[in-house]
């Protein structure tokens, strides 16, 4: 996983509340077993003025809405996220951190995410930071009134600085923070307890015998 | 202190605890599906790592497989991915119900079906309606492809540990009114994200005389108002039901197994840190009328008005809805036209959701109105056991079509789809924005309700519907 330590990016303001992974990246691109290649297809039946995009497709030639928010020329390139309550939330799909990713999202900004989705971002070095009501108003204010908008975060600092004005602070979890910081794999770190989990599941097939077949 | 039944479930898997304040959490079964699993097995490959117990996995094409015609997948897209899982199935040798085997079904509707879930475990899937499985006291939730990976390749979780929130349903539902419409009425009053953070514990009065099945459609949504996990405690009910199912202990270790099962429920001085209480009396009939789930009203109101809504904010969602919708305020939700009815899913899908809609259609003919109206079981044992009560000859009869289980109409993975601007009562979770096809417009209710509406061509009052509504 790629490491997260300070990004500068252009901030794309999705004025919305309760963006489900269903609009980040619709069903039928559930369908490709990679990892890669749904960023074309972020937030699809917002984004093209069609009935729906298919996997595989050129979205090259695809009509455009231009009144969604990606598609307008001054947040071309834009790699900070800000959005609403609750981004994120409805299925587990991880391809919703995959299509962001894909997308060129580091950062997305929030008054709050669903769970699932929280922890896949991560796990794919894409930093979900929380911030209240008020100061999400405020950064969407900003991005309104100045274009070409951008925020540096820093997560060492645990800061969001705004070009003009002070600093916002955040809160974030440390394991959280640390497996961003250095790019952990989560998995190799698991396994150097592998002791611990077969002694743990020796103590449970004893008490629980009927589980272990 | 006294510890809820989350802290007991959550307390008996941990393997150790981190110095970072997370737990490595012990997992006892995996259920695994064609989508969110070949992109964690191609990890493992990737690492040269091998799943760490075999044993506690269970395997099933569920979301892509179509529901007719089951012989030749056409989508080649879908084919590849169901291919994809029997290839890992057949390289690792897990245990699979493949889509011939009269026991294939939908993840969460198979896995309490077989005993595979059973009280006490950790129970985790690719898949966010895991929630589903705490009707039986186990602790299932949903998880993403990086975690199914790192479940594979470890038996554990790094996890933090939820709080407690106790949702009390006292008093008796009136007749009528089912868990689906208990768990809407949750979500309108909490809201989508009223229970981030949380694991809901179901309890009174009205949550104990629901049977098992009603319990599962109402932890199945728990994910619908954010929290991961749902969970009602083991009483005689959860015990029966799991008596002499495939997976289910039996001989000497079933009754060392019951005496485990009966201690899985919150102390009585066990602390919550949210409580919220409803009462059943309360709770009418509840039909969804915008794109998040907790845009919900009684069957017997109307569509709300964004312009009495004060936040800005909430406001706005108000109108996107209702402009996705098309739908205008004060319309009264029994006046809106209907185009398809889909009776299926893993919230609703079972042999009693079947048994509640043919009582309601038995006899009867889906309006003239109605373009299509399917019923998909969910399992080919949910089948079978419908078709020796003759419960598809109901629907036949009535002019629904009768199907092979799947995801279906839910989430539009497969051919069962609506067309833009199609509007549908649907038994299914989501009434999110395309979940049931691009453009489609979907409102949720109970199996009750829509196959009432399939009659009718438009919502009724299923309490009014006696033997000449």
């Amino acid at each position: 996983m790629q490491p997260f330590t300070q990004h500068r990016g252009l901030v794309v303001p999705l004025d919305r509340s309760n963006v489900d992974t269903d609009a980040i990246i619709p069903k039928q691109f559930l369908k490709a077993i990679t990892r890669t290649g749904y960023g074309p297809f972020l937030f699809d039946a917002w984004r093209y003025d069609d009935a729906g995009g298919f996997p595989g497709q050129d979205c090259s030639i695809r009509p455009l809405n231009m009144d969604f928010v990606l598609n307008q020329p001054r947040y071309q390139g834009g790699s900070v996220l800000l959005a609403r309550e609750n981004f994120g939330c409805g299925s587990s799909r991880e391809h919703a951190a995959w299509a962001l990713v894909d997308a060129g999202f580091r950062v997305i900004i929030a008054e709050s995410f669903g769970e699932i989705f929280h922890g896949n971002a991560v796990k794919n070095g894409l930093l979900p930071i929380t911030l209240d009501g008020e100061t999400v108003d405020a950064l969407f204010r900003a991005c309104e009134t100045h274009p070409g908008y951008t925020l540096e975060v820093d997560l060492s600092g645990q800061q969001v600085v705004p070009p003009v004005g002070g600093s916002v602070v955040f809160e974030v979890e440390p394991d959280v923070r640390d497996r961003l910081l250095h790019g952990l794999d989560d998995i190799g770190l698991t396994l150097e307890h592998s002791d611990s989990i077969r002694a743990f599941e020796h103590r449970r097939a004893e008490r629980f015998p009927w589980l272990y077949r | 202190m006294g510890r809820t039944l989350y802290d007991k479930l959550w307390d008996t898997h941990v393997v150790r605890e981190n110095p970072d304040g997370t737990v490595l959490l012990y997992i006892d079964r995996h259920l695994i599906h064609e989508v969110t699993s070949p992109q964690a097995f191609d990890g493992l490959r990737a690492a040269n790592r091998l799943p760490w117990r075999l044993d506690s996995i269970l395997a099933v094409p569920d979301h892509n497989v179509p529901t007719i015609n089951r012989e030749r997948i056409l989508d080649p897209v879908s084919r590849n991915q169901l291919e994809a899982l029997d290839t890992n199935v057949t390289a690792y040798g897990l245990d699979h119900f493949p889509l011939h085997d009269r026991r294939q079904g939908i993840v969460h509707i198979i896995g309490p079906e077989q005993g595979f879930t059973q009280p006490g475990i950790t129970i985790v899937c690719g898949d966010s309606h895991t929630a589903t499985h705490g009707a039986l006291a186990a602790l299932g939730f949903g998880i993403g492809t990086s975690d199914v990976e790192h479940v594979l390749a470890t038996q554990t979780l790094v996890m933090r540990k939820s709080r407690n929130f106790r949702i009390t349903v006292d008093g008796q539902l009136s007749p009528g009114v089912t868990a689906k419409d208990v768990i809407l009425a949750i979500i309108g009053r909490i809201g989508t994200a009223g229970a981030t953070g949380y694991t809901v514990e179901y309890a009174g009065e009205a949550i104990r005389t629901l049977s098992i099945e009603g319990r599962m459609t109402l932890c199945n949504m728990s994910i619908e108002a954010g929290a991961r996990a749902g969970l009602v405690a083991v009483d005689e009910k959860t015990i029966d039901y799991l008596r002499g199912r495939p997976y289910s202990p039996s001989g000497a270790d079933w009754e060392q197994a019951v005496r485990y099962w009966t201690t899985l429920v919150s102390d009585r001085d066990a602390v919550f840190d949210r409580e919220l209480t409803l009462h059943a009396d309360e709770i009418a009939p509840q039909v969804s009328w915008g794109t998040s789930p907790e845009m919900v009203v009684p069957v017997n109101e109307r569509v709300p008005d964004p312009a009495t809504e004060v936040d800005p904010v909430r406001r706005q969602s108000m109108e996107q809805a209702l402009r996705y919708m098309d739908l205008t305020p004060g319309t009264a939700v029994t006046d809106i036209p209907l185009d398809k009815v889909f009776i299926g899913s893993c919230t609703n899908a079972r042999i009693e959701d079947l048994r509640d809609a043919a009582a309601i259609v038995r006899g009867r003919h889906v309006s003239p109105v109605i373009r299509q109206a399917l019923v998909v079981p969910g399992s080919g044992l949910v089948r079978a056991q419908a078709e020796s009560e003759g419960l598809d000859r109901v629907f036949r009869d009535a002019g629904f079509e009768w199907r092979e289980p799947g995801c279906s109409m839910c989430l539009g993975m497969n051919p069962d789809q609506l067309g833009p601007g199609e509007r549908c009562a649907s038994t299914s979770n989501r009434n999110f924005e395309g979940r049931q096809g691009a453009g489609g417009r979907t409102h949720l209710a109970s199996p009750a309700m829509v196959a009432a509406a399939a009659v009718h061509g438009h919502f009724v009052d299923v309490r009014q519907f006696g033997n000449n509504v």
